[in-house]
């Protein structure tokens, strides 16, 4: 069971309060884009064991979609971040960093 | 002119706690700025109340406004007072981005009274409720459909907590409660 703070109303809850949202900080490709970058934007996905960064939504709360950066290995959540952003705030990283020194995630580390 | 009737129009239940739905609300949301002076001074003139902060319910005589989510207020008047909140709303609100609508008939609200209201509730919603504050509105769910709930008043989890949920799950909410309220499945744990 996941624990999950939500950054806008700051309840902290379980998550069955959440509902899953899939991969976070994706980019998105629109029908201009290669054929290889829309089928990667449509299908490709991190799979990793260890630091993941996903959207949730506080479903049954404020309804606001947040961020989340936790571990799939252990379910530790690192912390939970506003959406309106394309990656993870300093915060975040140092914390990651503190638990799982040497982490990489897609272009992040 | 059509007769307005609550979802259950005001079905009751006495278990060890009383489960009530106290049939027509005036509900209103209110979406746009909540920082903004003129959201401010729109909740205080239409309603005499301040704005309430996070995850906080200013209540009065008839009258209560809620924290619903960063954008979100719900406001609760009598059921005959919305029109005229709404006109007070748009006045106050003129020229800037904001949205008022009447959704009263659009939810079901119950009360849950007596010493153990606060275990009624706990046995529905993934929270602790001895945590929950006088004066704050927490939304969850109750099993399988979202709801939000608050301590009438002055009241603590003795006392008599407000449940809201969508009218379309009104029947759904009231056996929950009516379930969880059943005389021999006492907790005793928050009473
Ligand atoms: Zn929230």
């Amino acid at each position: 069971m996941l624990i999950l703070e939500c950054p806008y109303c700051g309840v902290t809850a379980e998550e069955t309060e959440f509902h899953g949202g899939g991969e976070a900080h994706l980019t998105r490709h629109g029908p201009d884009s290669s054929e290889q970058d829309f089928e990667d934007y449509l299908f490709q996905r991190e799979n990793p064991k260890g630091v993941h960064f996903e959207r949730w939504r506080h479903v049954n709360g404020c309804g606001k979609w947040l961020h989340a950066a936790r571990c799939t290995l252990t379910l530790e959540v690192f912390g939970t971040y506003n959406a309106q952003t394309f990656e993870p705030p300093k915060h975040i990283k140092d914390a990651i960093t503190a638990k799982r020194p040497g982490w990489t995630w897609r272009t992040f580390s | 002119m059509s007769n307005a009737v609550s979802a259950l129009e005001g079905a009751e239940f006495n278990g060890f706690a009383e489960v009530r739905e106290i049939g027509l609300q005036g509900m209103i949301t209110l979406r746009g700025d909540l920082g903004s002076k003129a959201m401010a001074g729109a909740v205080k003139s239409a309603t005499g109340l301040k704005l309430p902060e996070l995850r906080r319910i200013e209540q009065a005589e008839g009258q209560a406004v809620a924290w619903m989510s960063p954008d979100e207020l719900l406001v609760m008047v009598p059921y005959e007072d919305v029109q005229k909140t709404l006109v007070a709303l748009d006045k106050a609100l003129k020229g800037t981005h904001y949205m008022a609508v009447d959704v009263s008939d659009a939810r079901a609200v119950f009360q849950v009274t007596g010493p153990a209201a606060g275990d009624v509730i706990a046995k529905l919603a993934p929270i602790d409720m001895g945590a929950l504050a006088t004066g704050e509105i927490r939304r969850s769910r109750l099993a399988q459909i979202p709801a939000a709930f608050w301590l009438v008043g002055d009241d603590t989890v003795s006392g008599t907590v407000q449940v809201v949920c969508f009218r379309s799950v009104a029947q759904y909410g009231f056996d929950l409660l009516k379930t969880a309220a059943e005389n021999g499945t006492e907790v005793g744990f928050l009473a």
